[in-house]
């Protein structure tokens, strides 16, 4: 479980979050929706603490992530940030086996080749192997990404809008992969998604974030509806229910 | 495929050095031993230094163009330098050993290099452009107060800053070899035994984080490394200009592989190989004039032109 409690988080002055508490549980999919500028990436962040907290705390399986040593934490909690540098002619095989680094410290074992290997396969990069990545299309690169964080084979993975990029092919299938993570390996997603759809379709809990304060949560059966959009998005997109589907209005 | 790249280069090396001590001997060997053994140590030790704090440089800053000469340490030494000079006076500076000069320039150097390159390259990664504009500006004002420096300075004293504004390899200072030889191995092994996380810090602030690494200690200790590495090379020759990026380019277009753990060594021995086959070349084969560094300026600033409009394109 990921308890944050009272994070307030401020850019410049400017406040992001507003004493934002929350308990994501462990095991399956929880997707964090909200508008552009919400405060998604930044709570994420603060979470896998790319970011230094200003108030509160962040506890991962009861370890403190300001006081966790980093090496521990690594081996825990994966995250793939929104946006990524890449580094000139690193190719896709040699960017997944950085995943293993917590584990080997430098000095990959046969566990960890097998491992990347599971990665890039999972992720259907086998082609693209020894490509280098700034070679790459951006769904391409997105997808090595993806594998980078899954090799890091950890109980937590966050990812910050994986689906960007990615044709719909790939989405259902990196969704579809991801819940296949939670299911038979008892592992724990936290997604940034802006599609609603996928949100509904794939995600076991939502939790909701509008200028920088949490709004509904539970299970998006329960909470997505045409008043919900209206109060988290400002949208008046309508709600269709097919069957036990929810399906929002593009 | 990078072992037999190591060792082909590693005989190639031996070989440069066999040639540079025998070529055209003609006093007896108990003179041309310790003259030119002195001097050729002189030349790898400078060699191992650019190409080392290059390639550290260039992991930090996330790019594969700027090198610390460009972005103005070897021009920020020469300052150092000059306004110890200026302020206790040349005659008082010339009767320190050149060893403690150095070690006082030195350690001045990586004090204020860390302040001063710590917070742009510590935060957040900048924009290349902005990156080069900011060495640019920075390395033109280290240049700048340094003549003014020179100009008000004693013309007696001025004598005593003999730091041209080229790199001079045929006359390196040799006096203060016992301490760069030794700072410059102490670098170069730390370099080495970080290689690991150095492979994982080039990933950038959040990657690193994500994998267990502190960036913002691992930077500070690389920037370190860099500050100590120019102020050896420059105090041995003087500011390096395009060396670095012409050995580090040369050493990543022959090496497919992206790790330290072999970009390090091949860099280097690029780089030794580089001075000490072209000091000999131009010395005692055409016995030229020119001097070397003029030649490595030449190719490496076509090499930085390339890169630079070669990032503009993508
Ligand atoms: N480095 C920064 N400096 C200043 N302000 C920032 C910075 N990063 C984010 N912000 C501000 O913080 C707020 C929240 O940003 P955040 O990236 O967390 O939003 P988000 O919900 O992830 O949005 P998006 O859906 O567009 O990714 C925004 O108003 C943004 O302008
Ligand atoms: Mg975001």
């Amino acid at each position: 479980m990921i308890t944050a409690s009272n994070i307030t988080h401020q850019h410049n002055g400017k406040p992001v979050l507003k004493d934002v508490s929350v308990q994501i549980p462990g095991g399956g999919i929880t997707a964090l929706v909200g508008p552009n500028g919400a405060g998604k990436s930044t709570l994420l962040s603060l979470i896998a603490r790319l970011q230094p907290l200003q108030s509160g705390q962040v506890l991962v399986n009861g370890l403190d992530v300001q006081t966790t040593p980093a090496r521990n934490m690594a081996r825990t909690l994966a995250i793939l940030p929104q946006t990524t540098e890449v580094t000139p002619r690193l190719t896709v095989a040699e960017l997944v086996g950085f995943g293993r680094y917590p584990h080997h410290r430098g000095r990959p074992g046969p566990q960890d080749v097998a491992k990347v290997d599971e990665a890039i396969e999972t992720f259907d990069l086998t082609d693209f192997r020894d490509r280098p990545l700034d070679s790459l299309s951006g769904g391409q690169r997105q997808r090595a990404f993806v594998a980078m964080v899954f090799a890091q084979d950890t109980e937590y993975v966050l990812l910050d809008e994986p689906l960007n990029n990615l044709d719909i092919a790939a989405s259902r299938s990196l969704m579809q992969t991801l819940q296949g993570l939670t299911r038979d390996h008892g592992r724990t997603v936290v997604i940034v998604l802006h599609d609603i759809n996928y949100a509904c379709a794939y995600a076991d809990t939502m939790i909701t974030l509008t200028d920088g304060r949490l709004g509904p949560c539970g299970t998006p059966g329960d909470i997505v509806s045409d008043a919900m959009m209206q109060q988290v998005f400002r949208t008046d997109a309508r709600i269709l229910r097919v069957g036990d589907r929810v399906l929002v209005e593009a | 495929m990078p072992t037999k790249l190591l060792a082909g280069l590693s005989l190639a090396f031996a070989l440069i050095c066999v040639a540079y001590m025998t070529v055209d001997a003609k006093a007896g060997w108990d003179f041309i031993l310790p003259f030119r053994g002195t001097k050729l140590l002189a030349l790898v030790v400078v060699g191992v230094a650019v190409s080392t704090a290059t390639v550290l440089f260039q992991t930090i800053s996330g790019n594969q163009i700027l090198t610390p000469s460009i972005m103005g340490f070897d021009a920020l030494y020469v300052l150092i330098l000059t306004g110890s000079v200026y302020a206790l006076g040349g005659l008082v500076v010339a009767d320190l050993a050149p060893i403690k000069t150095f070690l006082i320039t030195g350690s001045m150097m990586v004090v204020v290099s860390l302040l001063l390159f710590g917070s742009l390259l510590l935060d957040n990664r900048q924009d290349l452009f902005r990156m080069i504009l900011t060495g640019v500006i920075l390395a033109t004002l280290f240049r700048s107060l340094t003549s003014f420096l020179q100009r008000i300075v004693d013309p007696n004293e001025f004598a005593f800053i003999q730091v041209a504004s080229y790199a001079r390899f045929n006359d390196l200072s040799i006096d203060t070899l016992a301490i760069a030889a030794p700072l410059t191995a102490l670098a170069v092994v730390s370099a080495w035994s970080m290689r690991f996380r150095l492979d994982v810090l080039m990933l950038g602030r959040n990657i690193s984080i994500g994998l267990g690494e502190n960036p913002h200690r691992g930077y500070l200790v690389t920037l370190l490394l860099v500050a100590v590495l120019v102020s050896v090379s420059t105090a041995l020759v003087g500011p390096v200009a395009f060396l670095g990026l012409l050995v580090v380019s040369l050493a990543r277009f022959v090496l497919p592989s992206p790790y330290h753990s072999h970009l390090l060594p091949v860099a280097a021995l690029i780089s030794a190989i580089t001075l000490v086959g072209g000091q000999l070349l131009m010395e005692r084969v055409f016995r030229l004039v020119t001097p070397l560094s003029v030649v490595i300026d030449l190719v490496g600033g076509l090499v930085f032109l390339t890169l630079i409009l070669k990032s503009l394109r993508r």
